[in-house]
């Protein structure tokens, strides 16, 4: 039967992600690597590279596989701390950061290999993305009324309005061990996105994807630059996609800097080219 | 009625009208419910009329005009229903396209129409449209629902929902007189406007907008609300294709009439869930809708414990003892009433809830032929579901079933107001208060359709069965006549014995011929089954398809198909004599059926001529080569004896003499 109406405050509240403001503008310069290497023992992963993701820009990381790629989103977030040089966030240079600190500074980011909670439900799951910005302490959380209830409801909302915008309202309930695999990344970029990021970390976000797959992933990357300004880092493969979505190109070669620029200039780019062909190297 | 008068001014004859009326009538009760960001978002009849005037007001501010026409494409969303309403009530025709149209159908529907404006739910409709905008000269601008993606557009020729309902009520705060002023207009509208253009799915040829006028959509839309007792605190997830005619008819007109609320689903993927949640009181799905649950119910409790198994088998069969009269009220002993009582509590119940389909009182389907089991299973747990038969040209119903007397055969006698006849040929023909106002800029078309004295033709056949109730036996043009002139349905005698999970598809030949003969497709995964319960080996389609004891079971649903056909006067004639089974699959890769699994039956006949006539030349065998195409393109033949049966039939020629002239 009919239940009595409630009233509808969201129709018309445009949802922003934005618990990480700064007064950076678009264009200027929001991350700086600064000649860092990292080497594991006698293994060097990472050597002398620089280069700098501006505000609001999609910035790729290219390179054949074993490129060091990986190793630099971990030095970006913290994971990792080089040996040498220096990453500066917003203005403020550091060599070592715990990776805690990297995701309260607005850095968040998606894994190469799905790192989900398989047991727990979509919506669970896009809750937990939230916790850096929760601000009631245990206590609070634990009693559940009061402000810690406010707070949920104001979280819940944020993540409803993730869900709905990447589609994915009709698995809302379903534990993500049960989603196919499309649908699982979809999910884990919706955690990273619930920590409201200032730099959004991609690790191959389409890697494994079908081609419809990969284009849906695609068209959300971009909604999420287009519509939050959002800036992201994302490392992928698929060299198609790479060309046609991000604004700039890194291109990695055993842990070294090869090339730097627009895509048009980095697919006309020689050492780029022998790279992915595979020339020799001199160690 | 005198607040009806107030209220609406005078006759209440188009839906504005009437959402003026529930409106006063209805103010604080739901109108309209959206699951959005994970709630159900309620707006009331008083809440929904200030959001159509707002954006009527608003598109009146950008140039729609009476008689504009105007595209609504996308999925069923409480903005793109408030759009319909709007442009009714400025007196515009609001033209539904199907939303999973490709952009170049779209752009032919929508330049067929001249829309002036296009009111569309997100950028995947911007973009088709956008693509296509040279073929659609009329177009002025774009209206979209949902901004997501659209932010970089050239707002040059689109418009946010939001901000034309803005712009309205900025002509409403800066003129007092400007809502009074569009009340007074939709009072004075006149219900022989056209209330809306629904463009038929074009399976035959392009689709063509037909035109349904405001007074015969209302009167329809009453009169069915009416017969079924639908009034304000019903509810129906509004789930079907916004442009077809069972959802603005079902959904959209008789929520208007009948003042109940429409229910939008949160997402296509998500109505299961949705349904579940809302447990409306009116539903329509079609058959296959209803086939699809069932198949769910019965793989789940395949793999439920075994005690549960047990229960629920047991009350199953109970209800489908009992259940049916029950329902109808008719007289039932009352041990098993006290056993369906138990059951409701242990197994329909729970079971109805899982399906949201706990507060159901009245369902329909429609659409194909739905099966007697299927049919009588969700009949027997209590829910009222019936037949309904209609057609765009009708806006919707033409036959209708009532509460207590319905059967799975046949699709009842002539709803309200409807005048059925059928032609001499055994053409449905109809005329209905709902009827078309003809089809838009196709005049000639709109002439073959309708008799000299005014009944439209449904390109049906089909008669009335003893009980008055109407049954379609196939499209008219499909229809033919044995050699003694009986009558020859060919789709209602497949139908018939595809009822049989065995058999997967059958057709059936008797045009010009002494009897009716078939050829039948094994259901491989059925007979599969079977197979490897009574341990019969076999390496592929051809092999078991041949086997004696698979002749066997098929022999026997083709005698029950005879006896049923046998029981009815019209189609006793059109027994199956002889069979065979096919040694291959029909496929559409051969051309045999179409990409939508419709038997191509010219190209069959052809193709299999060899076997046709060793079907009428009385041979107990036949040996053909067949072309196939192998599934990665490359071409083969399929060598194989066929087997031909004869069929066990009731009454040879004596039940002949009663023909089609009824």
């Amino acid at each position: 039967m009919n239940a009595p109406i409630m009233p509808h405050p969201v129709a018309g509240t445009e949802f922003r992600l934005e618990a990480h403001q700064d007064d950076i503008p678009t264009g200027q310069t929001l991350l700086k690597v600064d000649n860092v290497s990292l080497s594991f023992g006698g293994v060097k992963a990472i050597r002398e590279v620089s280069f700098d993701i501006r505000k609001g820009e999609i910035r790729a990381i290219i390179g054949p596989n074993g490129a060091g790629k990986t190793s630099m989103l971990n030095v970006i977030n913290g994971f990792y701390t080089p040996q040498q040089g220096t990453i500066t966030y917003r203005g403020v240079p550091r060599r070592a950061m715990r990776s805690t600190q990297a995701a309260r500074q607005g850095i968040s980011r998606t894994f190469q290999n799905i790192a989900l909670f398989k047991g727990m439900s979509t919506l669970d799951n896009i809750m937990t993305g939230r916790i850096t910005l929760q601000k009631r302490n245990l206590f609070w959380q634990a009693l559940w009324h009061g402000p810690a209830q406010a707070e949920e409801i104001e979280h819940r909302l944020a993540v409803e309005h993730i869900i709905d915008f990447l589609e994915i309202a009709h698995i809302r309930k379903t534990p993500v061990g049960r989603l196919p695999y499309g649908l699982q990344k979809r999910v884990e970029l919706g955690r990273a996105l619930a920590a409201e990021p200032a730099l959004l970390l991609l690790d191959e976000p389409m890697a494994g994807m079908n081609l419809e797959e990969k284009e849906d992933m695609s068209r959300f990357i971009l909604d999420v630059n287009n519509q939050f300004g959002t800036t992201i880092a994302l490392i992928e493969h698929d060299m198609g996609v790479v060309m046609d979505i991000s604004d700039r190109i890194v291109v990695l070669d055993y842990g070294r800097k090869i090339g730097d620029g627009k895509p048009a200039e980095i697919a006309a780019d020689q050492a780029v080219i022998d790279a992915y062909l595979g020339v020799p190297h001199h160690d | 009625m005198d607040t009806t008068a107030h209220a609406a001014g005078g006759s209440l004859d188009t839906f504005p009208k009437y959402l003026l009326w529930n409106a006063r009538r209805f103010a604080d009760r739901p109108a309209m419910r959206h699951k959005d960001l994970g709630i159900w978002q309620s707006w009331s009849w008083r809440e929904q009329l200030d959001e159509v005037r707002a954006l009527a007001i608003g598109l009146q501010s950008f140039g729609v005009t009476h008689g504009d026409r105007v595209a609504v494409v996308g999925q069923n969303r409480p903005r793109l229903y408030w759009s319909i309403c709007a442009l009714q009530s400025l007196g515009a025709v609001p033209v539904p396209v199907y939303a999973d149209a490709v952009a170049e159908e779209m752009a032919y529907v929508l330049d067929h129409a001249g829309v002036k404006v296009a009111i569309v739910q997100d950028q995947e409709q911007v973009d088709k449209l956008t693509a296509f905008a040279e073929k659609i000269p009329a177009l002025e601008f774009m209206v979209y629902d949902e901004p997501r993606g659209l932010r970089g557009y050239d707002h040059a020729k689109l418009k946010d929902f939001a901000e034309v309902q803005e712009a309205g009520r900025a002509v409403m705060a800066a003129d007092d007189g400007a809502a009074a002023r569009w009340e007074d207009a939709v009072r004075a509208a006149s219900g022989d406007d056209v209330s809306i253009m629904l463009y038929t799915s074009g399976t035959t040829g392009r689709s063509k907008g037909v035109m349904i006028r405001a007074a015969g959509a209302v009167k329809a839309a009453s009169d069915t609300a009416a017969f079924d007792g639908l009034n304000e605190t019903d509810s129906v997830l509004a789930y079907l294709p916004l442009a077809w005619v069972g959802d603005h008819y079902l959904n959209y007109a008789q929520a208007y009439v009948a003042g109940f609320c429409m229910n939008c689903p949160e997402s296509a993927e998500s109505v299961a869930e949705d349904l579940r949640e809302i447990a409306p009181t009116f539903y329509f799905a079609p058959p296959r809708v209803f086939e699809g649950l069932l198949t769910r119910v019965t793989i789940r409790m395949e793999d439920a414990g075994r005690f549960k198994k047990a229960l629920f088998g047991y009350f199953i069969a109970h209800a489908r003892k009992y259940g049916e009269a029950i329902l109808e009220g008719r007289p039932v002993p009352w041990s098993a009433r006290a056993l369906y009582g138990l059951g409701e509590l242990l197994v329909y119940g729970p079971l109805k809830n899982v399906l949201g389909f706990s507060n159901i009182r009245v369902a329909y389907t429609a659409g194909e032929a739905i099966g007697e089991d299927l049919f009588s299973f969700f009949r027997s747990l209590g829910i009222n579901l019936k037949q309904l038969y209609g057609q765009t040209e009708a806006f919707l119903y033409v036959t209708v079933q009532a509460n207590g007397k319905v059967r799975a055969d046949a699709v009842g006698p002539a709803a309200p107001d409807v005048d059925i006849r059928i032609s001499d040929d055994g053409e449905v023909l109809f005329r209905s208060p709902g009827m078309f106002a003809g089809y838009y800029k196709e005049e000639e078309k709109t002439a073959e359709t309708m008799t000299l004295d005014g009944y439209v033709k449904t390109g049906d056949a089909g008669f009335f069965d003893k009980d008055g109730q109407l049954k379609i036996i196939d499209r008219a043009k499909d229809v033919g006549r044995l050699e003694d002139g009986a009558l020859f349905a060919p789709k209602y005698v497949e139908n018939v014995l595809k009822f049989h999970p065995n058999i997967k598809e059958v057709v059936a030949f008797g045009h010009g011929r002494p009897f009716c003969a078939a050829f039948i497709n094994i259901d491989l995964d059925a007979m599969g089954n079977w197979a490897e319960r009574n341990g019969i080996a076999y390496s592929s389609y051809q092999e078991l398809a041949q086997h004696p004891r698979v002749a066997e079971i098929i022999a026997g649903h083709v005698a029950e198909t005879n006896q049923k056909l046998a029981a009815e006067p019209m189609m006793a004639d059109a027994q199956i004599r002889r069979f065979l089974i096919l040694h291959k699959e029909l496929d559409a890769d051969d051309g045999e059926l179409t990409r939508t699994q419709k038997v191509r039956r010219s190209y069959i006949a052809e193709r299999y001529e060899e076997l046709i006539e060793a079907l009428y030349d009385g041979s107990t065998e036949k040996y053909v080569e067949t072309a196939v195409t192998f599934e990665d393109g490359r071409k083969g033949s399929i060598r194989a004896t066929v087997k031909i049966h004869d069929a066990e039939f009731e009454g040879g020629a004596a039940v002949h003499a009663r023909e089609a002239a009824e």
